[in-house]
């Protein structure tokens, strides 16, 4: 699986996203900067977490309109998986690719930790690694992670099966203690309508190592390359 | 040609910071504070000179990158 990174100003979590794939596909991540307007023939694009442009204006929103991003969004539409974690799941909102916003959270307070989700369905490239049902642990590091969609979009995204990922407490149960920054149905991760763009705000490319404290975000990594090689 | 330019949250979308300067203000002894709203405001020179063209333009800026229409409204304002 050959996989391409986009890098922005202020992104700092690009290592992280390669050293992942790496680890799963044995292949070069290939690094693309954000004046870049070509990226190479690849299977799959990550945009990784960080603070692009310094999160101006909204966070997301000046890399969203950035000239790489319109190549994403092509590449997308087209059918090419884009994986978009952290920052890179409030950019991929702010092009539309996504539905919903991320807000400030809740709580106001950065949220940075361990934090329980559950894997809503197997029936993704991107989660063909878990099992339905499935709770994993996996760290979030966020300021705007607070998902907001009006009720309308929410039940459609239900209907569709688009929700990929929810905070729950390790029993699996929903509660709304186990929700870090006060997500609307406490969603931590949506697909696209195909299922070909996944975005989620907690961080599985820093829990694929036993030194990160835990290895469930491996699967996300290793079911993509099974799927896409 | 100045343009002004208000972004609000929407009606209905839970607003955590306009509520903590609420309760700050109430802290502070403001008595009868209530519904705090925060947002955005910008200033912006334009070239263009007449106020219908200049309306059009700021409405584009609004909807591609100045406002995420999803949570914000936005209002514009022009003077010469």
């Amino acid at each position: 699986m050959k996989s391409a990174v986009i890098v922005f100003p202020g992104t700092n979590r690009e290592q992280d996203a390669a050293t992942a794939l790496e680890a799963a596909s044995g292949e070069k991540t290939i690094m693309v900067w954000h004046r870049d307007t070509e990226i190479p023939a690849v299977d799959l694009i990550v945009v990784p977490g960080g603070f692009s442009y310094g999160d101006y204006l909204r966070a997301g929103a000046m890399a969203a309109h950035s000239p790489i991003l319109k190549t994403v969004v092509e590449r997308a539409r087209k059918g090419t998986p884009v994986l978009g974690i952290c920052n890179g799941f409030q950019i991929l909102t702010e092009t539309g690719l996504l539905p919903g916003v991320l807000m400030r959270n809740a709580g106001l307070k950065f949220v940075c930790r361990n934090v329980h989700m559950k894997v809503e369905t197997a029936q993704s490239l991107f989660t063909a690694g878990y099992e339905a049902g499935q709770v994993i642990s996996v760290p979030v590091a966020h300021n705007d992670g607070n998902y907001f969609a009006d009720e309308t979009t929410l039940d459609r995204l239900e209907g569709n099966g688009q929700v990929a990922f929810r905070y729950v407490a390790p029993s699996g149960a929903c509660e709304p203690e186990s929700n870090p920054n006060g997500s609307a149905r406490a969603i931590a991760g949506v697909f696209n309508e195909t299922k070909t763009v996944l975005g989620l705000m907690p961080h599985p490319e820093n829990a694929i190592d036993p030194l990160h404290g835990g290895i469930d975000g491996r699967p996300l990594f290793t079911g993509l390359v099974e799927a896409l090689s | 040609m100045k343009a002004r330019i208000h972004i609000t949250l929407k009606a209905g979308v839970l607003d955590p910071q306009g509520k903590a300067i609420e309760h700050a203000l109430t802290g502070l002894g403001f008595a009868g504070v209530s519904d705090v709203r925060q947002g955005k405001y910008l200033e912006i020179d334009l070239k263009e000179t007449d106020p219908v063209r200049a309306k059009t333009q700021l409405d584009d800026m609004c909807k591609k990158l100045l406002a995420n229409t999803v949570i914000e409204n936005y209002s514009i304002e022009v003077a010469p």
